[in-house]
């Protein structure tokens, strides 16, 4: 089963993990979110306990040419707490769904993070200096007595220990009646998409007090609902451009320079089914659990619940590839219906964007079950499945790859489904914007791989 | 096991047939309005004391329906108890990922 896959011949090592190692895993501890900022230097994670880690990898040590620098923990957050709505007797959760980074355009570093209701943009600062030497007040900020003051002199900065604060900036409340799945950051930086269930609203970043309806799709009977928003990105170059997927698997693709409300599509992508194999599961599966644009905006990546699909803007009538990622969980579907596995959203992504121009975009990556992730080279057509396993951390050893025995004879090194965690899913993973490092999120671990260099 | 059938059934309606099985009262369309609407109203409490002392009151007649994949809205029937409500929340710490 020797997979040497995984693109380019990518060999993939083991670089850090971080979080507690224990088994017992709090639920305020389950990663939610996981995202690299646009240069790589940040990372961030969101769990469910509304907080938010901020890593930043340190300088490149010149003379320890055999790895990049590692990720240390930057800044941390409460970003959203828990909430009850009295007016409406519900409860809302602190979990981050998701979380966008801005592009830097001075010192300070901003994201939006989001729960269910509520969208926050945070500005992470650093401060290096301080101002000594103040005429009326003490160095501990007491007052000094004026008639104490002999002589004057000029205040200056004073290097001190790099201190990194968060504050929220924006406070964007109040405009979703449902829970919030995904927020997209527009190539205009300055406004914002946000969706919910049923409806997409856009917002100006530096506006908090209104946000504009762009896509509606409650029914006026509700007995009439058919299909929910899942998941929307605005398109990465056309600042007019987004896109939303639904429960049902289609993704539709609006300008919204047509109207101001973008009901109507101006594409519609759906693979036709097959009718003779439907079945009770079949619309569950199709459900898109998330929707990526790739870095030219030519293509874009649904993830459902058994595959990986790659759609070509220009032909709505089907994908252009299809990757299976555990093709072997169809003849379990019963079991993950029971045991609500069949719910998990997976998200998906492509790989960095710089290295080389032909291969842009060549690469996806996505998670699965007992902690293995998976990625598929739409070059070479190889994939590869990995673990994130504490076991196999040592660093600059390649890591093995995985290989599931879907029936029959189980060979030695292969796992048989019926032995597979599906508690252990890997459904966050995220890939450097210009390197090959990848964090990838375990429940309530976080673990980042490397290209090994040699 | 006949080999012919097995042709004939993708796995998919196999365990479609497995699931019916085990929850005939199982609807025909999941991804139908119940199902959606179960998603849409996550989150959703419903706590008062009158239709809580009611509830208790019916307890006493006739059982709770239990919970399934199948269960319907919660409105009605499913009263939460205090049991039922999540414990209050611990004070907020720090993530163990920054230790």
């Amino acid at each position: 089963f020797l997979g040497a896959g995984g693109g380019n011949d990518i060999q993939w090592c083991f670089s850090q993990v971080k979080g507690a190692v224990d088994d017992d895993v709090a639920e305020a501890d389950i990663i939610s979110t996981v995202e690299f900022n646009h240069s790589g230097e940040l990372l961030a994670t969101g769990d469910k306990g509304g907080r938010v880690v901020i890593f930043q990898q340190e300088q490149e040590n010149k003379i320890q040419s055999h790895s990049r620098g590692e990720y240390n923990v930057y800044s941390t957050f409460q970003s959203h707490e828990p909430e009850f709505d009295y007016l409406k007797s519900l409860e809302i959760e602190e979990k981050i769904n998701k979380i966008r980074w801005l592009p830097q355009k001075n010192a300070a570093q901003f994201l939006l993070s989001t729960n269910d209701k509520t969208i926050k943009l945070w500005k992470i600062s650093e401060r290096d200096k301080r101002p000594e030497g103040y005429n009326l007040k003490e160095e501990d900020g007491r007052y000094r007595d004026p008639t104490t003051v002999t002589t004057l002199r000029v205040p200056v900065f004073r290097p001190m220990d790099l201190m990194v604060e968060a504050s929220p900036r924006r406070i964007f409340a109040n405009a979703h009646t449902y829970h919030i799945n995904s927020i997209s950051i527009n190539s205009d930086y300055e406004t914002y998409l946000s969706a919910d269930d049923l409806r997409i609203n856009l917002w100006h970043l530096e506006i908090t007090d209104r946000s504009f309806n762009i896509v509606d799709i409650k029914p006026a009977n509700m007995e009439e609902l058919t299909e929910v928003i899942t998941a929307a990105e605005f398109h990465p170059n056309s600042c007019n451009t987004f896109v939303y997927s639904s429960s049902k698997g289609t993704i539709r693709l609006c300008d919204m320079r047509a109207s101001a409300l973008c009901d109507r599509h101006s594409k519609l992508f759906e693979e036709p089914e097959d009718p003779s194999n439907r079945s009770f599961f079949s619309e569950i599966i199709s459900s898109i659990s998330d929707v990526k644009f790739s870095h030219s905006g030519r293509y874009m990546m649904t993830r459902d619940y058994l595959s990986v699909k790659i759609w070509d803007l220009n032909m709505e009538n089907r994908p252009v590839e299809t990757y299976q990622v555990h093709e072997y969980l169809r003849s379990k579907l019963c079991s993950l219906y029971e045991n609500d596995c069949i719910f998990d959203k997976f998200e998906c992504c492509w790989n960095g964007s710089d290295r080389q121009v032909q291969l842009c975009s060549g690469i996806v990556m996505t998670g699965s079950y007992n902690n293995f992730f998976r990625m598929f080279d739409r070059n070479t057509k190889r994939d590869i499945t990995l673990e994130a396993s504490r076991e196999n951390n040592k660093p600059r050893t390649v890591l093995k790859p995985r290989k599931v025995c879907a029936s029959g004879k189980r060979k030695k090194d292969e796992i048989s489904v019926d032995s597979l965690d599906f508690n252990k899913k890997i459904l966050h993973t995220a890939w450097h914007p210009k390197e090959n490092i990848i964090a990838v999120a375990t429940t309530n671990n976080l673990y980042i791989f490397q290209d090994k260099m040699n | 096991q006949d080999m012919q059938d097995k042709e004939t059934v993708t796995p998919e309606r196999a365990e479609e047939a497995k699931l019916k099985a085990k929850y005939p009262n199982l609807g025909q369309k999941p991804g139908g309005s119940d199902f959606l609407m179960k998603r849409l109203q996550k989150g959703q409490k419903y706590f008062d004391s009158g239709d809580y002392n009611m509830a208790k009151a019916k307890m006493k007649n006739k059982q709770l329906p239990s919970a399934g994949p199948d269960k319907n809205l919660v409105t009605g029937d499913h009263i939460p108890t205090p049991q039922d409500l999540p414990q209050r929340k611990s004070s907020l710490v720090t993530s163990k990922l920054a230790g």
